[in-house]
């Protein structure tokens, strides 16, 4: 309540009169209920309910009332006085209400507005690619193996049946380092990711199954479809009892999980040093799944995608590597990452791979 | 190898309903891929039809040319019936004689559009074609002249030139070298459809005698058969018949002269290498043997060489006069006016082929075949058939001496069981397959209960071992009939944690808003050069390439930075406002301990042996470099945006010791190509692990980079050995925080880091944190001096801090930072 009213004068103090009590009253709950918005019911309130109003003053008279009239004046009184102030809160409440709308409706904001403080970054689709390759592989079990860049030749080659004199190895194309005064160092920049096979072999006991994907290293000149560095992915399985068919298997598994449910892959008879038999594998496309493929640009109307090599474990790169051939038998596969996306993604030309414009990169986010 | 259809055909009888596609199918099942099918009228179009040439007047011109103005009779190809005007420069025909005339709306190779023009006052309507302008031959002189029974004027030419003729070009793998004959490839063809085979291999041939030329051997090991064979009368000014010019010209060689052209279409019949000599220009005994070391020599292209003992030779006794099996010499090099010859047919020792042709980077299609291993059997038929052909279009006459030297090498027996090609390809296959499929191959087939020994045929030296029968047997059953079996399942231990760290670390920094990129790794002096690192700096030191694609860039990198900052100034110049560009990958120390050991492959390398290999390899850390150049915060309605700053790149850093839990220092540190005062040395548990900061000023101008750019670059490696491994979770106080902000001036060149570090020492156990919240300079401090606004923040873990405790570890810490790094607060 209000504090004493030091403005008291007993002369202006009227006589309680019900008409007088109903009229204050109504004129009060006319001003609330007219009262447009919470600064005018504050004034509305102050007027009616407050110290000085009609009601209050009212209330003080009640006391020199004789005790009869005072109860019923006070009853009179004390109704008025509830209703204004219910009608008083009541407005509050709504006038609140509508001031709170009213307020959420003037904040509103244009949503479209661009947010991009920091420009969005992106990982690179090789990198991406690696990691959903590896994943279909660590998914059913296998593990991924590395091996370094830069390679010893023994390990590049010669355990890989590819020996100095193999005319294979000058289809490799290959980046030697220099030893010392110009001498041969034994080195090389990986051709391909076939030498951690032979790490690995040398490193642990079958079962083996893993998967390595990497960077290798070939002489080529830099075109749209050449690149002198390039990524490859190379699958290996050795245990007992292993045959072209798991490697079939395997293969299909991997193009269905890699392209879509149905696309599996075909062999063809091929040549290399650390398989035996050898195949290439062919990819069904993905696009128009052979079905009709002249118009297909995918798969320039073959139906079929040339993907990789693959093939049964040399026995001599097994013997090489210290596992027994006589109890073992392996399988091994390897792609290229680059190519796979070339296709995949539809690319035209390799070097937006390795130019580093962030339009390329950006364009595929974070996951392939 | 490109091989005419109709020259394979000449020895398979192909069922009649076979098309082309269907034999390249077959053959690519059987491990001839097949590389494209050609038309031999690749490249020509439109109207090419036989004309009969009614009229042609010669009319000199000014320029002491002269020029036929001819009348052809092209029947009703032109429409019109009427005979065709055309102006020909050639002379090697007259009136009544058929020629191929191209008329006007036809193409010829190389997109040679042929309309009506005026030319030499005439308006000639189409051309008479020469071989050269057909793409079939290399005769220029003259048009083509057709026999008189070629056919009537208007009769379509493509016919009557072989241009229908159809070439398949198989992409030959190394252990199929009998693919790179026609011999080779027709046989293939008859195995794929169980069709006869003609081998034009398989003939009569004279036998050795006496009267042979001269022929000693020294190395019998390098040179297992050498035959001979001379005819002699030969006509030097015969030419190459048409077909045989056809046939060697789809094949993808050059006619050059008939004896030349007979020993090469004889090397594609056959697959055996014929080297062919001026018998007059021979002197004496003709002798195989190693080269000396230095011996020099003049191929029969000019170069001279410098022969190693593992040449070899073959020489007369005017000296060298070949590098056997690889290319002739110059000296006794048959020549327009040879017409006397002799036939080298030779069989080479593989190895040495291979070794030779490397060393003297000679690739000849000779050299291609005998470094693969070709047929040793056929040389004496192959010899027969050049003196065949040298006599029947040369008119010459084969000598009677037959010179043979040694025999052919026997081929070593390979045994398998009769389950291994099943085992080996997981397709059920019988006994009686595995020795029909060997035989198939040409193999002798000794079947007994277990197996079969088998000698493969001569033309497969490729075939020694068990799994290379596996594969004969298995192509012919079929690739496509294998089965597809996932294998057992394999029981992994996942990505091993470096793995899982590495993809943290790349989603980390794209979450940053980084753009990942992948670079080249070559560098040179130059790119160092740019950064401006000292003469003397490690990574100068770099791991050199022996071949190296640019003499600019001949060595392996030791720093990623310029493949991100070459990237980030190709972003820029490409019109981005800014770029922020990371990448991970490997760096290349030596470790200049000589030679990488090569060891046997006939079983595992000695445990001693094995990190002899490994040890010998560069250090190959993984690195990331970052860099942040131009904008990093845009401008937009929120306001004003951010380029970047040396603060980013620093951030960046401690971003991701954060995400991996490492604990990273940072302290002012001094490297190229790092701004000197705004350069962060980074280090995890005292070990350096890499720097960060603004680009020096001149790196950026050097690089097209905006001012103020910055980078990182880190060893991932050491990063991520000490990243958290189990992180203990955290206990913290539900009591009140006590809050107090302390000002403090110091010289300016105390570091941030250090007066924090004297804070946190002072404040004692109650401090839970402390953050650097402003860094003042000016008048009121005065010169030499920086204020840093620190807000430190106390709790107790048991109980609400009193004002006096609170106040009492806030004046611990200043007095700590007074006495550590002379701070003094602020009033
Ligand atoms: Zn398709």
């Amino acid at each position: 309540m209000s504090g004493p009213n030091t403005d008291y004068d007993p002369v202006e103090v009227a006589a309680v009169q019900p008409e007088e009590v109903d009229a204050a009253r109504d004129a009060a709950l006319a001003a609330i209920a007219a009262a447009a918005d919470l600064d005018d019911l504050k004034r509305v309130r102050t007027d009616h309910a407050g110290d000085r109003s009609p009601l209050a003053l009212a209330n003080r008279e009640i006391g020199a009332l004789p005790p009869q009239a005072r109860k019923e004046a006070g009853q009179r009184v004390g109704r008025a006085r509830g209703e204004v102030n219910q009608a008083l809160a009541a407005r509050q409440e709504v006038l609140e209400a509508e001031h709170a709308a009213r307020i959420l409706v003037e904040e509103t904001v244009d949503v479209t507005l661009p947010t991009d403080r920091i420009p969005a970054g992106a990982r690179h689709p090789i990198t991406t690619g690696s990691e959903l390759i590896a994943d279909i592989f660590v998914a059913m079990g296998w593990e991924v193996a590395e091996g370094p860049v830069i390679e010893a030749e023994w390990l590049n080659f010669d355990a890989l049946n590819l020996g100095a004199d193999h005319p294979a190895r000058t289809m490799q194309d290959t980046f030697w380092t220099a030893g010392e005064g110009g001498t041969e160092s034994g080195v090389v920049l990986r051709t391909h990711t076939s030498p951690v096979q032979a790490r690995t072999m040398l490193d642990r006991e079958p079962p083996i199954y893993v998967v390595c994907p990497g960077r290798v290293f070939r002489t080529d000149e830099y075109d749209a479809t050449h690149s002198p560095m390039f990524h490859q992915v190379e699958g290996l399985a050795v245990d007992e009892g292993i045959s072209m068919a798991h490697l079939k298997g395997t293969l299909d598994h991997f193009a269905s999980r890699l392209f879509g449910e149905g696309i599996t892959t075909r062999f063809r008879p091929s040549y290399f040093p650390f398989t035996e038999p050898s195949a290439e594998v062919d990819l069904k496309c993905f696009v128009c799944k052979g079905v009709d493929p002249a118009s297909c640009r995918t798969c320039r109307g073959e139906g079929w995608i040339e993907w990789g090599g693959c093939g049964v474990v040399n026995p001599r790169v097994l013997t090489a590597c210290g596992v027994d051939p006589e109890r073992y038998t392996g399988f091994a596969f390897g792609m290229g990452i680059d190519r796979t996306l070339m296709f995949r993604h539809d690319l035209a030309d390799l070097r937006a791979l390795f130019e580093g414009d962030v339009r390329f990169t950006t364009a595929f986010g974070t996951e392939l | 190898m490109k091989a005419p259809l109709s020259w394979i055909k000449e020895y398979v009888d192909l069922p009649a309903d076979v098309t082309t596609e269907e034999l390249t199918d077959r053959l690519t099942d059987l491990g001839l891929k097949l590389e494209a099918i050609h038309s031999a009228a690749d490249g020509i179009s439109g109207p090419l039809v036989i004309g009969q040439v009614l009229t042609a007047e010669p009319e000199p011109q000014k320029n002491g040319k002269t020029i036929n103005w001819c009348t052809v009779d092209v029947g009703e190809a032109n429409g019109t019936g009427e005979p065709q005007g055309i102006v020909c420069g050639a002379h090697n025909f007259g009136p009544g004689d058929l020629v191929v005339v191209v008329l006007p709306g036809g193409v010829l190779p190389g997109g040679f559009e042929i309309s009506a023009r005026k030319t030499y006052g005439h308006v000639s309507a189409g051309m008479i074609c020469s071989a050269r302008e057909l793409g079939i031959g290399e005769d220029h002189d003259g048009i083509i002249v057709l026999p008189s029974d070629a056919g009537k004027p208007g009769d379509d030419a493509f016919d009557v030139l072989g241009l229908r003729e159809e070439v398949i070009e198989f992409e030959i793998n190394p252990d199929r070298a009998y693919g790179l004959s026609l011999r080779g490839i027709a046989r293939e063809a008859a195995l794929a459809f169980g069709a006869p085979f003609r081998d034009p291999a398989a003939r009569d041939v004279p036998d050795a005698n006496d009267d042979g030329y001269p022929v000693v051997v020294d190395d019998p090991v390098g040179c297992p058969v050498f035959v001979a064979r001379t005819v002699t009368g030969f006509d030097p000014a015969a030419s190459t018949p048409g077909w045989l010019a056809e046939r060697i010209t789809h094949a993808g060689m050059r006619p050059i002269s008939l004896a030349v052209d007979i020993t090469n279409y004889v090397m594609l019949e056959t697959g055996r290498p014929i080297h062919g000599y001026d018998l007059d220009k021979l002197q004496g005994t003709i002798r195989v043997r190693r080269a000396a070391e230095g011996e020099r020599m003049t191929t029969l292209d000019g170069n001279e060489r410098t022969l190693s003992p593992e040449d070899l030779v073959v020489t007369d006794d005017s000296g060298i006069i070949g590098l056997g099996g690889v290319m002739g010499g110059e000296t006794t090099e048959m020549s327009e006016t040879t017409t006397n010859v002799l036939v080298e047919a030779a069989h080479w020792d593989a190895v040495s082929m291979f070794r030779t042709g490397k060393r003297h980077k000679i690739s000849s299609e000779a050299g291609k075949r005998n470094e693969r291993g070709v047929d040793p059997t056929i040389c004496a038929a192959a010899a027969d058939r050049v003196v065949e052909l040298l006599v029947e279009l040369g008119g010459g006459t084969a000598g009677p001496g037959v010179t043979v030297i040694g025999t052919a090498p026997e081929q070593p027996s390979v045994r398998i069981g009769y389950d291994l090609p099943e085992r080996i390809s997981g397709i059920p296959i019988s006994a009686d397959t595995v020795v029909a499929n060997l035989r198939a191959i040409g193999s002798t087939v000794d079947a007994d209960a277990d197996g079969v020994t088998v000698t493969p045929p001569p033309w497969r030296p490729d075939i020694t071992d068990p799994f290379d029968l596996v594969e004969e047997v298995v192509r012919i059953v079929g690739y496509d009939k294998v089965p597809s079996v996932v294998p057992r399942e394999a029981t992994g231990r996942g990505l091993t944690r470096t793995q899982q760290l590495r993809r943290r670390i790349g989603r980390t920094l794209a979450g940053a808003g980084c753009v990942e990129v992948v670079s080249f790794p070559f560098v040179g002096e130059a790119t160092f050069d740019a950064l401006g690192l000292p003469d003397d700096d490690v990574r100068r030191h770099t791991v050199p390439l022996a071949n190296p694609l640019s003499a600019e860039e001949p060595a392996y990198t030791t720093t990623l930075l310029p493949g991100v900052l070459k990237a980030a100034a190709r972003n820029v110049g490409r019109g981005a406002p800014g770029v922020a560009l990371f990448e991970t990958g490997t760096v290349a120390f030596p470790v200049d301990r000589g030679p990488a050991p090569i060891y046997g492959v006939d079983r595992r390398p000695d445990e001693a042996d094995l990190p002899k290999l490994f040890e010998a390899l560069p250090r190959q850390p993984l690195h990331l470099a970052v860099v942040v150049a131009g904008e990093r915060e845009r401008a937009g309605w929120w306001g004003a945006g951010r380029n970047a700053d040396w603060s980013d790149a620093v951030g960046l850093a401690r971003l991701l010791a954060d995400e991996l839990g490492t604990p990273l220092e940072v302290r002012q540190g001094a490297r190229m190509p790092w701004h000197p005062g705004r350069c962060a040395r980074l280090l995890v548990e005292g070990v350096e692990v890499g720097h960060a900061g603004e680009l020096h000023p001149q790196v950026c101008v050097q690089l097209g980079l905006p001012a103020r750019s910055a980078a990182l670059e880190v060893d991932l490696d050491v990063v991520m050995a000490n990243a958290a491994v189990v992180i203990p979770g955290p206990s913290f106080s539900s009591f009140p925080v006590a809050k107090e902000d302390v000002a403090l001036v110091v010289a300016d060149d105390v570091p941030a880091a250090d007066v924090e570090a004297a804070l946190r020492e002072g404040a004692g156990e109650l401090l839970e944190s402390v953050r650097l919240f402003d860094v003042y300079t000016g008048e009121q401090i005065g010169e030499g001096s920086k204020s840093l606004a620190f807000a430190l923040r106390f709790r107790a873990p048991d109980r609400t801090l009193t004002e006096t405790e609170t106040s009492a570890a806030r004046d611990a810490a200043v007095a700590r930072a007074a006495e550590r790094v002379g701070a003094v607060q602020r009033a």
